[in-house]
């Protein structure tokens, strides 16, 4: 074996890289719809707010030259869908997943919309931090040009576990999210709560989908997400509610997606669709071991429909 | 009305290319309609036309069309190879008076456009990729296709030039005969300079898939592949990707040099407003135009994207002394004895497939060198 | 007549937004509505068009509709689509030479089965395991979508099919055709007896009466000692059993095998049809129409206006938002209760 070619080794270093390269929109959206299911709602719009965060985010940084801002206006278009999903949720009898499933069409359809000017151009792109500069394995060291939002992911998915304990705003949300009747009265706003989960549920997962146009793969099309919003919505339940095994459950993810290519790059090219479906069955596999017809699951905020 | 529509239109234009767009929503001039003496083409593209790929390959040849004279041209995109196509093209005969029609997905051809062009007997359907068969299918049908693979094979040579490690990588959607056949004349190509040379594949399972593309460019580059090349709708993702990474690059179906101004080396690139052309021409003349087009380079159906800086000069003489054997058309990419990549031999020594030899239209093995193997 | 205001005053206020919206960028709001009602209804010619859209989306829009009477929210329809065309592919071509009378159903009845199979099979883990069954349907319905890839481009691939890989072409006989005196096949034809059918179950039998009541309240009717188990499974292997038939109709209607192009985005379409018709089976036919409608027009405000493609889209999610919030709005109109109340305990 030539010094060029790691061979099989390069399969367990690709699926590292991937799983770092692949999982930060796993993440900001996992994180994201942790903290709007931990105040008793979900949104399953985020896969349109993930798509919207892309376009917006890649058209901002177009026009501006400034990968950040594009990142922010991506954050601030996913909070805006947010507040449009918690308003309309807030209403009598309206059940919130089917406001996530419109939220989710429409997301998609208003970004392929106004993102056909987009993709062409090519925007600037966010930098990435080098953290192999110790390896003389090229291989290696690209492994390890991590971009800032995953450590900004990273860093955010403790802080959330913390804040969520440690905080009067993370008990408050919590006890909206176990019981909208004892946090009325106890005398909180419990439909401010969750608009507030809500819209930032939205700003992480627009966040999420700016990282997708701007840095990995960095282009804006209308194929890009491809899922991963809805997919990242069922992660936070394999994640158990909590953000940091968020992290975690979103390293995996993206490995699951990595994988398949690591295995054609060394010849296997046997069934890549179903080495594709993978992390989908790993998650339906993981949610009928751990669910029981019997109680809640564990972590599960009581007020959250999908658990009942 | 329209004029009215036309103007605002126009200012939307400019406001977005003002914004720096290159190409405005939809990029569509309003709808005037025909006159009664105009000839009226409708194109019919499965994906955004603007997606520096397949579709914007075709949509530059139908904007090539829209200059000529005494026609009217209609577009939709994104249209599913479902009952979507059959009745977008119905849509198109029935309210837009459609005659000459070009669905330019080869998923369109059978049933949809064959089930079309039985319905109404008197208009004209060329498809791309088809394989239009006497007596099989319907008279009013053509079907159309470059032997873009000449253009791979090309880009193989001046691949194989610019590989230090030996190592070229392919991203492919499919393991289909057009796609297969892709990937066995690059090899080829890039073997005839350096018989040691290999070819890694990677099929992502669908046309457009942009985080799976990506992910096989930095898998391939993971093992140590310095040039990549592939055969998906939109090579965007992983041009740049390589050009991210400091590899070359060759494109398709389009000129992408723009993307990868640095590792850009050539491209097999469609030059569909020939092919357009001719059709339409024949079709204003009065000729029916010929059920089965095919051709390559010598006719101009397909081209090479310009060389980029980092060819060599023994790479753009190799290349370009082939490329004039192919333009003479004495050249033949698949002759014997060639092995597939498990040893069997699939031609035999002394047997030649010319370009236009149908047997090749139906590959199912890879050729000697590439490593990967197909479903 | 609520019921029928509701949505109609919801449909008009979505048509305005996407006028205005449309407005925004330079195309007049008329003319976008003169082109979707021309497109749409416009001739003989728009008519079929329309309907021959509608005819898959009715049988998708059950596949959500029908355990939307037990409370349940269920989006695989897709997948249960793409797997009873597989099913039916496979079926058709297994009988290759038995009468064509005998086939047909049987791959009417095996797409059944393969979709009921896959929503069952969430309906079963919703009651054994308390699984959710949105979540479950959504990934069994991408796993179905990898699955027929696999097989269409692997065990079941047509070695003819070189550039579009698919399973063999079927028999001519075994395909079905036009309605007589029009230009839509016999889908549409199925998709309403099957609506009506499911209509009669839910509406007029002990059946449909106690999943209504499961879907009231789960508490009182385990109490009152309905089988709540046997009519979540049967419900969502029905609703399961009117996609695979959609993905039959597909195969023997459009396609003549099964391949990739099968999946079309019918199913989440589908989801759409079924809250726009309040989950009622029976108005589930004429919603269909209209979004086969909007389909139809949509490349007559690509070609004629320069609008993007996803101008239906845009519309189908101004519709469905703005039909959300006047359910909430509205005080008096109430939904089958979807999911909001506390399971058994």
């Amino acid at each position: 074996m030539d010094e060029t070619s790691p061979g099989w080794w390069g399969v367990p270093l690709a699926v590292l890289a991937g799983a770092i390269r692949v999982s930060t929109p796993f993440l900001f959206v996992s994180l994201g719809e942790c903290l709007t299911e931990k105040s008793g709602r979900i949104n399953l719009g985020l896969e349109g707010t993930l798509v919207m965060g892309a376009m917006s985010g890649y058209a901002v940084a177009y026009g501006t030259g400034s990968p950040w801002l594009g990142v922010l206006v991506a954050g601030l278009a996913g909070t805006g869908f947010g507040i449009l999903h918690a308003a309309v949720c807030s209403l009598e009898r309206v059940n919130d997943i089917a406001v996530g499933i419109a939220l989710m069409l429409l997301g998609t359809g208003l970004a392929f919309f106004l993102g056909k000017p987009y993709i062409q151009p090519q925007a600037p792109q966010l930098p990435s931090i080098d953290f192999g500069w110790w390896s003389t394995s090229q291989q290696v060291r690209s492994a390890l040009q991590v971009n800032a939002l995953f450590l900004i992911g990273a860093v955010l998915a403790p802080l959330l576990v913390w804040g969520l304990r440690n905080t009067r705003w993370g008990m408050v949300l919590r006890i909206v999210g176990e019981s909208a009747e004892a946090a009325r009265a106890m005398g909180y706003p419990v439909n401010r709560v969750r608009l507030f989960a809500t819209a930032a549920g939205g700003f992480l997962a627009g966040v999420g989908g700016s990282f997708l146009s701007l840095h990995y793969p960095g282009s804006w099309n209308e194929r890009l997400s491809s899922g991963q919003g809805i997919t990242a919505v069922a992660l936070v339940i394999f994640a158990r509610w909590d953000p940091v095994l968020c992290f975690w459950a979103s390293l995996l993810f993206g490995g699951a997606g990595a994988l398949g290519p690591a295995l054609q790059a060394v010849g296997v090219t046997q069934g890549y669709y179903l080495f594709n479906a993978a992390p989908y069955v790993l998650t339906l596999a993981i949610m009928i071991a751990t669910s029981s017809a019997r109680h809640r699951l564990a972590g599960a905020p009581a007020e959250l429909s999908v658990t009942r | 009305m329209v004029d009215r529509l036309r103007l605002s239109r126009r200012s939307v234009l400019k406001t977005v290319t003002a914004a720096g767009g290159l190409s405005a929503l939809g990029a569509g001039l309003p709808w005037t309609p025909a006159l009664a003496k105009d000839l009226v083409i409708g194109f019919v593209y499965v994906g955004p036309r603007d997606d520096f790929g397949y579709n914007q390959a075709h949509a530059e040849g139908a904007a090539a069309v829209k200059l000529m004279p005494g026609v009217k041209v209609l577009e939709e995109e994104k249209v599913p190879e479902t009952v979507d196509v059959e009745k977008t093209m119905e849509s198109m005969i029935n309210l837009d008076g459609a005659s000459l029609l070009f669905p330019t997905s080869f998923g369109y051809f059978d049933p949809h456009v064959l089930k079309e062009a039985k319905k109404h007997k008197g208009l004209a359907f060329l498809h791309c990729g088809g394989l239009w068969t006497k007596g099989k299918h319907p008279d009013n049908v053509g079907s159309y296709f470059g032997y873009i693979d000449e253009a791979q094979y090309l880009s193989g040579i001046v691949a194989g030039y610019a590989s230090k490690t030996k190592k070229l990588g392919f991203v492919a959607a499919k393991p289909i005969p057009q796609v297969l056949r892709n990937i066995n004349s690059f090899t080829l190509g890039a073997r005839s300079v350096d018989p040691s040379i290999t070819t890694a594949v990677i099929f992502t399972g669908d046309w457009s898939m942009p985080v799976k593309e990506a992910e096989a460019t930095n898998s391939l580059i993971a093992q140590g592949v310095d040039v990549v090349t592939c055969h998906v709708d939109s090579p965007k993702v992983i041009v740049e990707t390589a050009e991210k990474r400091g590899i070359y690059v060759t494109g398709y179906h389009a000129n992408q040099a723009k993307l990868a101004p640095n590792g850009y080396l050539t491209g097999a690139e469609w030059n569909w407003a020939k092919v357009y052309t001719d059709y339409v021409k024949m079709v204003q003349g009065g000729i029916k135009p010929p059920n089965l087009v095919r051709g390559g380079l010598k006719e101009g159906i397909v081209k090479t994207s310009p060389y980029g800086a980092a060819v060599s000069d023994k790479a753009r003489n190799h290349a370009d002394d082939v490329k004039g054997q192919f333009m003479a058309g004495s050249f033949v990419v698949y002759k014997g004895p060639l092995k597939d990549n498990k040893g069997n031999i699939v031609i035999a020594a002394g047997t030649e497939h010319g370009q236009t030899d149908i047997a090749l239209e139906s590959m199912n093995w890879l050729v000697e060198g590439v490593v990967g193997s197909i479903a | 007549m609520t019921a029928i205001l509701v949505p109609v005053a919801a449909l008009a206020a979505s048509l305005a937004l996407f006028g205005a919206f449309v407005a925004l960028i330079g195309v007049s709001p008329l003319d976008v509505y003169q082109l979707m009602y021309t497109g749409a209804f416009g001739s003989w010619f728009s008519w079929q068009n329309t309907l021959t859209r509608a005819a898959p989306l009715i049988l998708t829009a059950l596949c959500t509709a029908l355990p939307a009477q037990l409370g349940l929210v269920v989006i695989g329809g897709e997948g249960a689509l793409v797997l009873g065309a597989l099913a039916a592919a496979a079926t058709g071509l297994a009988l290759e030479g038995a009468p064509a009378p005998v086939v047909v159903p049987a791959m009417g009845l095996a797409a059944m089965a393969a979709g009921a199979l896959l929503i069952g099979g969430a309906g079963a883990l919703r009651h054994g395991r308390g699984v959710n069954e949105t979540i479950s349907s959504l990934l069994l319905s991408y796993i179905a979508i990898a699955v027929l890839n696999h097989m269409v481009e692997g065990p079941l691939k047509d070695p003819a099919s070189l550039n579009k890989p698919s399973t063999a072409p079927l028999a001519d006989d075994y395909t079905i055709g036009t309605l007589p005196g029009m230009d839509v096949h016999w889908g549409l034809v199925v998709g309403v007896v099957c609506a009506l059918a499911a209509w009669v179950l839910m509406r007029r039998t002990t059946f449909g009466f106690a999943a209504r009541m499961v879907g009231g309240n789960p508490r009182a009717a385990r109490m009152a000692g309905l089988p709540v188990g046997r009519l979540l499974i049967v419900t969502t292997a029905l609703a399961g059993a009117m996609a695979g038939l959609a993905g039959m109709v597909e195969v023997a209607a459009v396609h003549g095998r099964a391949n990739a192009s099968l999946v079309a985005g019918y199913g989440s379409t589908g989801i759409l049809v079924a809250f726009l018709a309040r989950q009622n089976p029976l108005a589930v036919i004429p919603v269909a129409i209209l979004f086969g409608g909007i389909g139809a027009s949509g490349g007559l405000l690509q070609r004629r206006l320069g609008l993007p493609d996803a101008s239906v889209l845009v519309l189908q999610g101004i519709i469905f938002v703005t039909l959300l919030a006047s359910e909430g709005l509205h005080g008096r109109v109430r939904l089958p209760r979807l999911a909001k109340q506390p399971q058994e305990a």
